[in-house]
């Protein structure tokens, strides 16, 4: 699964980095997160469809 | 060439009031909007168009339009200068100090972090205990003035500050509610008409800066809190900070008005349609409350779980504001000519997206009419697979900044009183309905429950 950020949507609220700290990072010049495992491993894909699920601003995706 | 939706309300019609003869669509924007957005769709598909007074609106709708009008940038499609209604009710100083996405920048950095949203669920849950300390064992709300006053409390107290908040009683939210009711569509050809309504509205403007006034006296005489020592920092809130910078009372209380617009009656009419839909359907209430009972028998806090999953609460909630978005129309005026669709929107335009008629568009929400809060339970999820008509909270850049904060506060409501409370329609479940009249929505009153304290 792959786990991406759209920037044209992050509002940089960090509800990510809340719900799944080891995937993400944040870029405090641009405000937006960055995605630090884009492929995040079996035991952490809970947590990133936490941090897709509520993510205000709907920026992040898990796909195939 | 973008179709133009019928006309079903002759602009001319004595029934029209004279200052709005002539306006096209106008008349009925301001009567019965719904069916409008709702036959622009029907009739013209994706994008069709209409006329308010002397200006072209396009509206689009669809996953396709939705996502070229949500990802457009500011200087394209601009947003500021959609919305006529607003500037009487922030007042002029306020509207054009600051644009807003400096405000919304504001929001966010000093109210809205997610860091500070722990505190926020206390606030709440402890001003939510305060509403219903005097509840009694039984007894009748209405939900208008129940959950306006509460949303008032809370989003005071959130986002201006405790002190601020504690100088608050009713009278600030009856007054607050005479704002929002200002909000005749009648402001697209002259906000400052001579109207019922924005007479109402400029006289409760001015029972808030009387208020806002009366408070800023009272800290002045107390002293204006510096923030040097801890305490007076716990003391302080943002009144003492603008009142250091030098702002005059009518631009505090426009800042004030402001901030609180965009979270305070949509928040209070989420809240009510919720419980409207629940005593609607007893079988959804019925799981409602069975996860909070399982979920807080253990003792926790309501301001803890408020802020972690509550997935059949939570579906409820969507789904309440799936088919009563209390926004029903989001407008930017169109600066560069903006390709759409193939076709060509030219500059002075105003484009509109519709979360209305969005969110209830068949092929993305099978049954689009029925309150159905299994379409949101894994794998339908069907909020995320459908991001750009799924659009209660806005989408994109100006997607809603206190969306989180919104949902955070609605599971915190419901996690309180339907853990003491049970509800009962006191009024036939279909005779509850929107005030569609001003552009800020309303629920019609009567709008009446009972409550009645759990046994046990
Ligand atoms: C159920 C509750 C709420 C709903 C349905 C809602 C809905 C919306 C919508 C549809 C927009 C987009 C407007 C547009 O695109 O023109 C928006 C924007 C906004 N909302 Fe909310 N909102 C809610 C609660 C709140 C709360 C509680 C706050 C603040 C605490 C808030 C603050 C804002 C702000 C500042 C914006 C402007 C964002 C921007 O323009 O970039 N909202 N909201
Ligand atoms: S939660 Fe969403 S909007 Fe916020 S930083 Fe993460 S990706 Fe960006």
């Amino acid at each position: 699964m792959r786990l991406s950020v759209d920037l044209g949507l992050c509002q940089g609220h960090q509800e990510c980095l809340a719900e799944a700290p080891e995937l993400f990072g944040f870029d405090d010049d641009t405000d937006q997160v960055v995605v630090r495992v884009p492929e995040p491993a079996a035991d952490q894909l809970g947590a990133a469809r936490a941090a897709v699920k509520y993510c205000p601003a709907f920026a992040l995706s898990l796909e195939d | 060439m973008i179709p133009t939706v019928s006309t079903v309300l002759d602009d001319q019609d004595p029934s029209v009031p004279e200052i709005i003869r002539g306006t096209g669509h106008l008349p009925e924007m301001r009567v019965d909007p719904i069916s409008l957005f709702t036959r622009v769709r029907e009739e013209c598909g994706d994008l069709g168009r209409f006329r308010l007074a002397d200006k072209d609106v396009v509206m689009v709708t669809g996953a396709e339009a939705n996502e070229a009008f949500f990802r457009a940038p500011d200087e394209v499609l601009d947003q500021a200068a959609a919305y006529p209604f607003m500037t009487p009710i922030f007042g002029k100083g306020v509207v054009f100090d600051a644009s807003p996405e400096e405000r919304q920048q504001m929001l966010k950095n000093q109210a809205l972090r997610g860091d500070m949203m722990r505190g926020h669920a206390q606030t709440i849950e402890a001003e939510i205990r305060r509403m219903i300390a005097g509840w009694g064992d039984e007894g009748e709300i209405d939900l208008l003035d129940f959950f306006a006053e509460l949303t008032i409390y809370t989003t005071s107290a959130c986002l201006v500050g405790k002190p601020f908040r504690e100088e608050l009683d009713s009278s600030f939210a009856r007054h607050y509610h005479e704002l929002e009711h200002g909000t005749d569509a009648i402001a697209y050809v002259d906000a400052y008409a001579d109207i019922d309504s924005f007479r109402r509205r400029d006289a409760a403007r001015e029972e808030l800066v009387g208020l806002v006034q009366a408070i800023v006296d009272k800290r002045i005489a107390r002293g204006v809190s510096t923030g040097s020592t801890t305490e007076e920092r716990e003391q302080r809130d943002l009144l003492d900070v603008l009142i250091r910078i030098g702002m005059d009372v009518d631009t505090i209380t426009g800042v004030f008005i402001s901030m609180m617009f965009a979270g305070h009656h949509t928040s209070s009419g989420t809240a009510s349609w919720a419980m409207i839909e629940l005593l609607r359907h007893p079988e959804a209430m019925g799981e409602v409350v069975s996860e909070l009972d399982e979920l807080y028998a253990d003792g926790s806090e309501v301001s803890f779980q408020a802020l972690r999953s509550i997935p059949v609460l939570e579906a409820a909630l969507k789904e309440t504001l799936r088919l009563h978005p209390p926004l029903i129309i989001l407008m930017r005026l169109v600066r560069e000519d903006f390709e759409l669709l193939g076709e060509t929107i030219p500059a002075g335009t105003l484009l509109a997206a519709s979360p209305r008629v969005s969110n209830r568009i068949e092929a993305d929400f099978p049954k689009a009419g029925s309150f159905d809060p299994s379409r949101y339970i894994d794998p339908r999820q069907e909020d995320m697979q459908n991001r750009w008509t799924w659009i209660p909270f806005g989408a994109g850049k100006h997607r809603c900044v206190g969306n989180a904060f919104a949902m955070m506060q609605m599971k915190a409501i419901f996690s309180v009183i339907l853990r003491d409370y049970t509800f009962q329609a006191a009024q036939p479940l279909d005779s509850y309905a929107d005030d569609f009249t001003k552009m800020v929505i309303q629920l019609q009153q009567p709008c009446r429950v009972r409550y009645r304290r759990r046994s046990s």
